[in-house]
């Protein structure tokens, strides 16, 4: 019996004019490892609250067609009940821990199923150590880290040992490592449990090498439903923003295209494509030195910056920088390295305990969420019609549109907006903190096109190297509240294993080089007997 | 203020226990009226406080309360006609016509607004030392919607002053004239129904709507009694009979009106010493308090 059936369903909110899903019809295995793909509204989350019955009856709407989990009709049973079939894990690792302490957490589900306590007590023990979250489970979940919190999300999701278990972009608010980790423990759940994973993931070079089928939808219709290499060759023709950096670097040089980093050095390799040689980057600058190479005035810069929180630790370490105007920065690092409270510090929020900063005039800051930021009704009170125009918002179209209707990218950009504020106060340093949370592949190249357009100097605390590499030519890399790497984007990205783009990692850090454009340039000009065709970035 | 294990006695013992305790504390200021056994709770409660290592979180949430409790002692000595020594003549008030402060109104209203900040320190205490997952367990059986919400709610408490703490420092970003107080409610407001809304949808998908026969099956695991639930009832149950000696059996006797008669005999003393010393000494013990 699959796991999850789709029959010819197609769903629209409540008062929406248009359905968010058409006529899906598929089918999951159990066991099978799903990734579902597509840009942004394309409906992928609105059907993955289909398979666990929160469409229709926690959100309303319109419904047609038939879902089955686990031979279970979502029309016929809800959520509450289904949750013994299937386990969910959202986003925001906030919002879906809901008791005081992980044990608590994580036995949730089963009392409210009626599992006894013996088995409550068992299965949550279990549970705890194939997550690695043992000693977690009497800490207090306000106390939690956002990795350790998904963990523990995903552990309450897999405790009652679903036969299917969705997830919607899981690792958007993580760093890379602690979104590989995440991503390692749900192969071993898929493997272990013969759990069937529906995966929905933007940065999909992260998770494709371990999906065994890769489901797209475009305009709430599956458009593609095949393996990760047939996905990637029909990215390549039908939805070019879905295809992966590797991608486009092998469709470049002639290959078919392959998932993952190892089978896109293998197939490089077999080709005698992959170019090997004594071009690995060395060492990233120190900062001391970068700091003697520039001699013109700075937009923004730290002297010797840190920040003590009373009776608790230390955040910021002595950080000392200097960003030039029209630098373009990328501030990297794992979730609590300090990256937030450096920007703070940059735009007068805070107040170092000891150092100082000094600009060249304001400094503007955008905040993780871009709703923070949007309190008026209509679009044209949020900020001025330069401004709008400024972050490719049209002052005119958007003028009267309440903020809350925007799509996720148009709030952005509208938040934007909000900091870009007047002409006769304009920014000397805008900074943005994790901007590209939630976005996919289009939408990141737009944000990259519009921060190189802006005047002044633009700071960008970010996970995301693929990002970083497209719009930086600095990046500043802080561990544990202190300056460990800081120089030009590739030599920081390109020997890295955690915080390096696909490519780098494709090439071994060859030539400092990160992107498949980069890449096919340079591997045109040396080796002519190498058919390359360079793709528009 | 919220809920983190610590390592203490009190935070040792189970919620059943440790809520008790806190209770007995409570109902104690609520019996007594003696101010010197009124005083002797209140240093009770601080010393519980601090032995459950949350003196600090108490204290200064307790100390938001001062200005309600001068605004009973104030309220008191000007709208009661009681008491034989006149310390102020306010003359004719509107609405309150002839007013004169006495001693022993102004008095009692302290001893009122001292009660009240007793009583919610006892509350502060629960906060922060008693697990709300461990009462939700126990109230379960009773009421399971109602002890989830207590849950959810403390829960939250935390996140939502992030999430405030967020905004607070957006409207700081903006540049030009900051939003007008009801602009920045109406998206405060928002933000928290988006909250609700996505913490709903957790819920449903983790069987909080699963059917009530399911739930009434499940039990929490029994937890064995401990050295220090046993040493929190016994304190409880101290605290209790002390309070009821000294107010419904006469023990301390404290009138206000006509003239102020304060108990401050050996009795009183003994009895104020008992209440502090039942309250603190289950803290002696520090065995098998760690995490």
């Amino acid at each position: 019996m699959s796991v999850l059936e789709f029959d010819r369903v197609s769903y629209a909110y409540p008062g929406a004019d248009h359905p968010v899903l058409t006529d899906v019809t598929l089918t999951v295995e159990p066991g099978e490892l799903v990734v579902v793909a597509g840009a942004s509204g394309a409906g992928k989350s609105t059907f993955l609250r289909a398979a666990c019955g929160l469409v229709p009856h926690f959100h309303g709407g319109t419904f047609a067609g038939r879902v089955t989990v686990a031979g279970l009709d979502t029309r016929e049973h809800g959520p509450g009940a289904l949750s013994g079939v299937v386990g969910v894990l959202f986003q925001d690792p906030e919002s879906q821990v809901v008791m005081g302490t992980v044990r608590a957490e994580l036995a949730f589900g089963l009392e409210n199923r009626g599992h006894s306590a013996a088995a409550v007590a068992r299965s949550v023990e279990e549970i705890a150590l194939a997550l690695r979250i043992a000693d977690l489970l009497d800490r207090s979940t306000a106390e939690l880290s956002g990795g350790e919190l998904q963990r523990v999300a995903l552990g309450a999701a897999l405790v009652g040992r679903p036969a299917l278990i969705v997830l919607d972009e899981p690792t958007s608010q993580l760093d890379p490592v602690a979104g590989d980790e995440l991503l390692g423990l749900l192969r071993r759940c898929n493997e272990d449990f013969d759990t069937a994973i529906l995966l929905c993931e933007h940065r999909l070079e992260r998770c494709l090498a371990a999906a065994d089928r890769v489901i797209a939808f475009a305009a709430g219709a599956v458009a593609c439903d095949s393996s990760p290499e047939g996905f990637l060759r029909w990215a390549g023709v039908a939805a070019p923003t879905l295809q992966t950096p590797g991608a486009r670097l092998l469709a470049g040089l002639g290959q078919a295209p392959a998932a993952g980093v190892k089978r896109a050095r293998r197939r490089l390799r077999d080709a005698g494509q992959l170019p090997e040689g004594p071009d690995s980057p060395g060492p990233a600058r120190t900062v001391a030195s970068r700091r003697r190479r520039s001699r013109s005035p700075a937009a923004l810069e730290l002297h010797g910056v840190w920040h003590e929180l009373r009776s608790g630790p230390v955040i910021l370490r002595d950080v000392s920088l200097r960003i030039v105007p029209g630098e373009r920065v990328a501030l990297m690092g794992r979730n609590g390295a300090g990256k937030s409270t450096l920007l703070r510090h940059a735009a007068g929020l805070l107040k170092p305990t000891r150092g100082r900063v000094t600009t060249a005039g304001r400094v503007g800051l955008l905040l993780q969420n871009p709703n923070d930021y949007l309190v008026h009704d209509r679009v044209a009170d949020e900020a001025p019609a330069v401004a709008l125009a400024q972050a490719g918002l049209d002052p005119v179209s958007f003028a009267e549109r309440h903020p809350r209707d925007l799509s996720g990218g148009e709030r952005q950009r509208l938040a934007l907006a909000v900091v870009l504020g007047d002409e006769a106060d304009a920014a000397a340093a805008l900074c943005l903190d994790e901007p590209t949370r939630g976005m996919d592949r289009g939408d990141k190249a737009a944000l990259a096109r519009l921060l190189a357009g802006l005047p002044g100097s633009v700071v960008v605390a970010t996970h995301d190297p693929e990002f970083a590499a497209g719009f930086a030519d600095r990046v500043i890399l802080l561990a544990d509240g202190a300056v460990i790497a800081d120089g030009p984007v590739g030599e920081v990205l390109a020997g890295g294993i955690y915080f390096a783009t696909e490519t780098a990692r494709i090439l071994g850090g060859w030539k400092s080089i990160l992107t498949p454009e980069e890449a096919l340039a340079t591997l045109a000009r040396p080796r002519a007997g190498i058919p390359v065709q360079v793709p528009t970035p | 203020m919220t809920y983190r294990r610590r390592s203490s006695p009190l935070h040792s013992a189970g919620a059943g226990a440790g809520a008790l305790f806190c209770l007995a504390l409570g109902a104690a200021a609520l019996i007594v009226s003696d101010p010197i056994l009124l005083a002797a709770i209140a240093a009770a409660v601080l010393g519980a406080a601090i032995g459950a290592r949350v003196g600090g979180e108490v204290a200064r949430t307790a100390s938001f309360t001062l200005p309600f409790a001068v605004a009973i002692a104030g309220l008191n000595a000007l709208l009661t006609r009681d008491g034989l020594t006149v310390i102020m003549r306010l003359g004719d008030l509107p609405l309150l016509g002839s007013t004169d402060v006495t001693l022993e109104a102004t008095v009692y209203g302290l001893i009122l607004g001292l009660r009240a900040v007793v009583v919610i320190a006892c509350g502060m205490l629960y906060t922060a030392a008693i697990d709300p997952d461990e009462m939700l367990a126990l109230l379960r059986p009773l009421s399971f919607r109602s002890a989830l919400t207590a849950t959810l709610a403390t829960r939250m408490v935390p996140v939502l002053r992030r999430d405030a703490r967020r905004l607070a420092e957006a409207q700081r970003c903006r540049p030009g004239p900051p939003p007008s107080r009801a602009t920045l409610m109406r998206a405060a407001t928002a933000g928290v129904l988006d909250r609700a809304l996505d913490v709903a949808a957790v819920l449903e998908v983790r069987g909080y709507g699963a059917s009530g026969a399911g739930r009434r099956r499940g039990r929490p695991r029994h937890r064995p009694w401990n050295r220090h639930d046993a040493a929190f009832a016994m304190a409880a149950a101290v605290v209790l009979a002390l309070a009821l000696t000294a107010g419904p059996l006469g023990g301390a006797a404290f009138s206000a009106y006509p003239g102020l008669e304060v108990g401050s005999g050996p009795g009183v003393l003994a009895l104020a010493a008992g209440l502090v010393a039942a309250a603190v000494l289950p803290f002696a013990d520090r065995r098998g308090i760690g995490r």
